[in-house]
């Protein structure tokens, strides 16, 4: 366990580089903001954003009641711009950490163990990432019906294959060390060696890879929802968009396309950048370039 | 030569055997989730009697289930028969093959574009790293890779076509007007400009991000120090040395690409309305055309697998120490 306790310290350090590096900072702060709107959101909403209002109502543009004006059926857009703030990170945060368990498993199982077994798996692997996402995912979310723990199930089993390849080539090198060998020597069985010894020494990559798939499900959601596959329940900020689309009113109803299209936007770009400052961090002779 | 048609001939049963396992993938999936689309047909209300009697004959789906894996197989392979569609009433084949030519103008016109602009904007930044061209370049590429294709394409649409004016808001051509001859393409490639501008846009991030550490790569290398320790001018070394063997890696992507560039023009021809297989996955979402979105599936999946192979081919030619990597 030591090993874990030394890779978390490290995981800390690495913190602070990437509040050093300048797309890093930016991905930070972007993601806590949202974070405390995700958070706070029920303060923060002015009225329910799935309650329906009165016909008079309906496409109102911004004023004092309405601060970012309302939808077609009179609800109210600032409060559904917040709870979107929700659903896209709800979605990214559970998709992610559903992709990064299935990938991280058998990434770390076919590594280990290697052989037939392994070629067996990466077959399945290199199979599953060949064949278009999208389409895969919209046939997928079509089938088993608009929700949003349906949606966080169709990214994770459309992504975990690119988690597997990543994981398993760093098990690869890792169990070739001489400290997975010392343990071995001392009668350490596999369950040890793969999760005591082999698992701690790739946290650092599991963590950029689920900074990544964020990245990956949020954007995803955010397609399928505006392709018509959201949960209608749970107004996201793709189903915003696709509401304006549909009801043609797109390019006519401004307030009603720019809080929605922003904030996915900004949203997916920082978390981006971020992901981009964890790659620079992890690549080997960061820290020395830097003189840290 | 014996070695490159022994490569290639793995490679085309590699392919094959891929697309095979998609089409069975296809069938297991629409069968497996609770929306069977054989069930869907029959509660199918724009399905007559007439029509459903037919289905069932023709893919056997009374029988049991491992006789419709066969009878789907046989009518796939055997008549490019993939079913029946719901909304437009006509062979799913058909109504995609319709499809195809616009979407491939798009697809092509928009390659074509991004490469040309995305590897001479890596090709400069790499040559240039580190300098403030070299970082507004890659921040630049970076969020227009990210940005989902979809958000893209109404930010164009509300810049360029609303506020600006100078595109239409989407279609093809202009309906009203029926342009023939010079008129009408002009027409085409005038409704062509944003949503091609929406997937370049994509694109070039990818270039130039594979260019630029390409590029980083190859100027390590001795010969360049070489070429430029002989005196050639800069633009000598950049444009006849470096450039050409960065180019390289450009070619696969440029495979891979095709892949992605799925999910890009299912966005972008949704938004702008353009009539290709991407809007064609919209509509059929949209009315739960489930036999046409099953045939696509496999026609996408089938592109991207052919993509893949030709680059493979391709790349192995060029390069010959693939082939005596053995697997590729």
């Amino acid at each position: 366990m030591s090993s874990l306790v030394r890779e978390l310290e490290r995981l800390k350090e690495n913190f602070g580089l990437i509040l050093r590096h300048r797309m890093g900072l930016v991905g930070v702060v972007v993601l806590v903001f949202f974070g405390v709107i995700a958070i706070f959101a029920p303060y923060l909403r002015t009225v329910d954003p799935a309650r329906t209002g009165l016909a008079i109502n309906v496409l109102k543009p911004p004023s004092s009641e309405f601060w970012f004006g309302t939808d077609h059926l009179a609800r109210d857009i600032w409060s559904q711009t917040i709870y979107g703030t929700r659903i896209a990170l709800t979605v990214g945060f559970f998709a992610a950490g559903v992709t990064v368990f299935i990938g991280t498993l058998i990434g770390l199982l076919g590594g280990y163990f290697g052989g037939r077994f392994e070629e067996v798996l990466m077959r399945i692997v290199d199979f599953f990432m060949l064949l278009p996402s999208l389409p895969l995912m919209i046939i997928l979310a079509a089938l088993l019906g608009p929700s949003i723990w349906n949606i966080v199930l169709v990214i994770g089993i459309t992504y975990w294959p690119w988690t597997a390849r990543v994981i398993r080539s760093q098990v690869l090198s890792i169990k070739e060390r001489a400290f997975v060998e010392a343990s071995r020597s001392i009668g350490a069985g596999d369950p040890l060696l793969i999760f005591g010894e082999i698992m701690p020494n790739v946290v650092p990559l599991i963590f950029a890879q689920v900074i990544l798939l964020v990245t990956e499900a949020i954007y995803a959601e955010a397609v399928l929802a505006f392709l018509g596959l959201g949960d209608p329940r749970t107004i996201s900020w793709g189903m915003m968009l696709n509401f304006a689309f549909e009801s043609g009113v797109l390019h006519r109803k401004l307030y009603w396309v720019i809080p929605p299209l922003t904030c996915i936007v900004v949203l997916i770009v920082s978390l981006t950048f971020l992901g981009t400052a964890i790659s620079d961090i992890l690549k080997p002779g960061y820290r020395e370039a830097r003189g840290l | 030569m014996k070695g490159y048609l022994g490569f290639a001939i793995r490679k085309i049963s590699a392919a094959a055997i891929t697309i095979f396992a998609v089409i069975c993938v296809n069938f297991v999936i629409f069968r497996l989730v609770p929306g069977d689309p054989v069930r869907l047909l029959f509660s199918d209300p724009r399905a007559s009697a007439a029509q459903i009697r037919e289905m069932r004959e023709r893919f056997g789906l009374d029988r049991p289930l491992f006789e419709q894996f066969l009878a789907y197989l046989r009518q796939l392979f055997l008549h490019g028969d993939m079913g029946m569609s719901f909304v437009h009433r006509r062979p799913v084949m058909e109504v995609i093959m319709g499809r195809v030519p616009q979407t491939l103008l798009l697809v092509l016109t928009a390659l074509f574009i991004a490469v040309i602009v995305g590897t001479l904007l890596g090709a400069l930044a790499g040559w240039r790293t580190g300098t403030r061209f070299d970082a507004t370049v890659v921040s630049f590429s970076l969020a227009m890779y990210s940005i989902p294709t979809f958000a893209l394409g109404i930010i164009l649409l509300l810049v360029f076509a609303l506020i600006l004016g100078w595109f239409p808001l989407g279609g093809m051509y202009s309906v009203e007007l029926s342009l023939t001859g010079w008129a009408h393409l002009r027409d085409v490639a005038w409704h062509l400009v944003l949503p091609a501008g929406s997937v370049v846009l994509w694109y070039i991030g990818e270039y130039v991000i594979l260019t630029r550490s390409a590029m980083q790569d190859v100027l390590d290398q001795d010969y360049i120090t070489a070429a430029r320790a002989k005196g050639l001018k800069e633009s000598v070394v950049l444009g006849r040395h470096a450039l050409r063997n960065a180019i390289l890696p450009v070619v696969t992507v440029t495979g891979m690409n095709i892949a992605f560039a799925v999910a890009g023009i299912i966005q972008a021809e949704t938004v702008f309305r353009w009539p290709g297989i991407g809007r064609l996955m919209y509509e059929s979402v949209v009315r739960r055309d489930y036999p046409v979105l099953q045939g696509l599936f496999v026609i996408f999946a089938v592109a991207v697998v052919l993509a893949n192979l030709i680059v493979d081919l391709i790349y192995g030619y060029i390069d010959p120490r693939i082939k005596v990597g053995g697997q590729g």
